[in-house]
């Protein structure tokens, strides 16, 4: 190390991540709903034009916000600012880190832009979190520079199904990772379609060289704690508060249990009087080719 | 003081986990901190990285900062990086509008002093008090603050060397506590962990 000034590095781009665990990240649309995601105690907000539910709801082509919407949340809360950019949309992602946002979400909940590549994430200061089902998604994602990764489950719907079994399935496939002898990891590279030297690593180390969050469905204090039991570093929360009864109050409460998780006690306290949760939609109702988890590979 | 004290992390969000393996390295038994009676069990308390904001309000939600407040007072030693260094200061800048915080060092405390994400950087800086001091400590900076002011019982033990914020007040320290804007947890080198086990022992 030299007294030179180094941005932009994987240790200041993960890092970042790692100073987000133990909270919740909300979905805003706007500057009130940031202020409230801020008082209610989120570690960050995700500016974006449409929360999932509504995108869903309405159809059409889902891209990045209005760069003055970003910003005028920006102004507006303290606590860092993330936007969407569409899978594969660098032009997107390189408008965000124009403005400066403090991490970027390369999303399946906008339109895809390309089916083919994502966004090659080494060439950019900002840091991105990607989305994955299984392990050797996550791995892709990092082997293309994603700085952290969050569980996908099926955004808007208010459905935690998915969510659990994309967390399951991501842990499940560390432990089988950690618990195999070394010369059958070349063999594990190439079934989980990831680079061999990350599967070592993960192998070795038992867990992620990343931040693991989960989203996708997460709708009440007790979804949280799931979540974080089954090994969610935190929590994304989209649609579920600001398409809930009480907004304000369902925030403060999704902190709450996110931060006391193993605490029962808590998580009855905080869940009492809430109002309505968002509607929702099972995720098995939803027509395959509507789902959002299948976008990105 | 017992040679291997008790160090408690505060585990209302943020880099706790990596708090808990430095300190371990560097001499210490390091427990989890989420209630008050666990507070009562620890010789010593980090405040860990995260969002400040959301550390203080759940702080103040569970009844924590009045506890750490009272426990700063009766002479607990705390260490605290980065969104820690603002929860220990007494005055803060570019707070939000309630933002409250622990205190005890008498400096005014500057948040994302450096800039958003995009400015966070890392850099090799000359800590006084650590083991091997003339080794550059691997600073870690992440959308961090900045010392504007220390007070006269406030001993400044490291300033950026280099760059446009050379200068730049990053850690500083009283008999009791320690703060610094940037994150030894994040590297393999824990000796400013040592320093402040050290301070535990002493105190």
């Amino acid at each position: 190390m030299s007294s030179e000034i180094s941005t932009g590095t994987t240790r200041v781009k993960r890092g970042m991540a790692e100073m987000l665990k133990g909270g919740v990240i909300m979905d805003v649309v706007n500057v009130e709903q940031a202020q409230i995601a801020q008082d209610a105690g989120a570690v960050a907000v995700m500016a974006l034009e449409r929360v999932p539910a509504d995108i869903r709801a309405e159809g059409g082509v889902s891209r990045m916000s209005d760069p003055d919407m970003i910003d005028a949340i920006r102004a507006a809360v303290s606590i860092p600012v993330m936007a969407k950019a569409r899978i594969g949309h660098f032009a997107e992602a390189q408008v965000l880190e124009s403005l400066g946002v403090d991490y970027i979400d390369e999303s399946e909940v906008l339109s895809p832009a390309d089916y083919a590549h994502h966004i090659d994430k080494w060439k950019f200061t900002i840091p991105f979190v990607c989305g994955a089902t299984n392990l050797g998604e996550a791995l892709r994602r990092l082997t293309e520079g994603a700085a952290m990764i969050r569980s996908k489950g099926e955004a808007g719907t208010g459905d935690v199904s998915n969510a659990v079994t994309h967390m399951r399935k991501i842990r499940s496939e560390v432990l089988k990772l950690s618990s195999m002898a070394p010369d059958e990891l070349f063999v594990a590279a190439k079934e989980l379609q990831a680079p061999y030297d990350l599967v070592a690593e993960v192998a070795r180390t038992g867990s992620l060289p990343t931040v693991l969050f989960t989203a996708g469905g997460i709708a009440t204090p007790a979804d949280c704690a799931l979540m974080m039991q089954l090994g969610a570093d935190g929590v994304f929360v989209g649609s579920g508060i600001f398409k809930s009864g009480n907004p304000a109050e369902r925030a403060a409460a999704v902190v709450q249990a996110t931060m006391h998780f193993d605490n029962p006690d808590v998580v009855a306290k905080v869940s009492r009087g809430l109002g309505e949760a968002m509607v929702g939609i099972n995720v098995a109702d939803i027509p395959v080719h509507h789902r959002l988890e299948d976008r990105g590979w | 003081m017992k040679s291997v004290p008790v160090v408690g992390v505060l585990a209302i969000q943020g880099g706790v986990r990596e708090h808990l393996l430095s300190l371990e390295k560097a001499g210490a038994k390091s427990v989890t901190v989420k209630t008050l009676r666990q507070l009562g069990e620890v010789d010593a308390l980090v405040i860990p990285g995260g969002e400040s904001t959301t550390i203080d309000k759940l702080a103040r939600k569970f009844g924590l900062l009045e506890y750490m407040r009272e426990a700063r007072a009766a002479g607990m030693p705390m260490y605290g990086s980065c969104a820690g260094m603002i929860m220990l200061a007494d005055h803060i800048l570019g707070a939000i509008t309630d933002q409250e915080s622990v205190g005890g060092l008498d400096i005014t405390v500057e948040r994302n002093a450096f800039g958003r994400q995009s400015e966070s950087f890392e850099t090799g800086i000359s800590i006084t008090g650590i083991r091997e001091p003339e080794r550059e400590f691997e600073g870690v900076f992440i959308r961090a603050p900045w010392v504007n002011s220390a007070g006269e019982s406030i001993e400044v033990i490291a300033k950026v060397n280099s760059g446009v914020h050379t200068g730049r007040i990053v850690a500083v320290r009283s008999d009791t506590l320690l703060a610094t804007s940037f994150h030894p947890e994040l590297t393999a080198d824990s000796r400013v962990h040592e320093l402040f086990v050290e301070m535990v022992r002493k105190a």
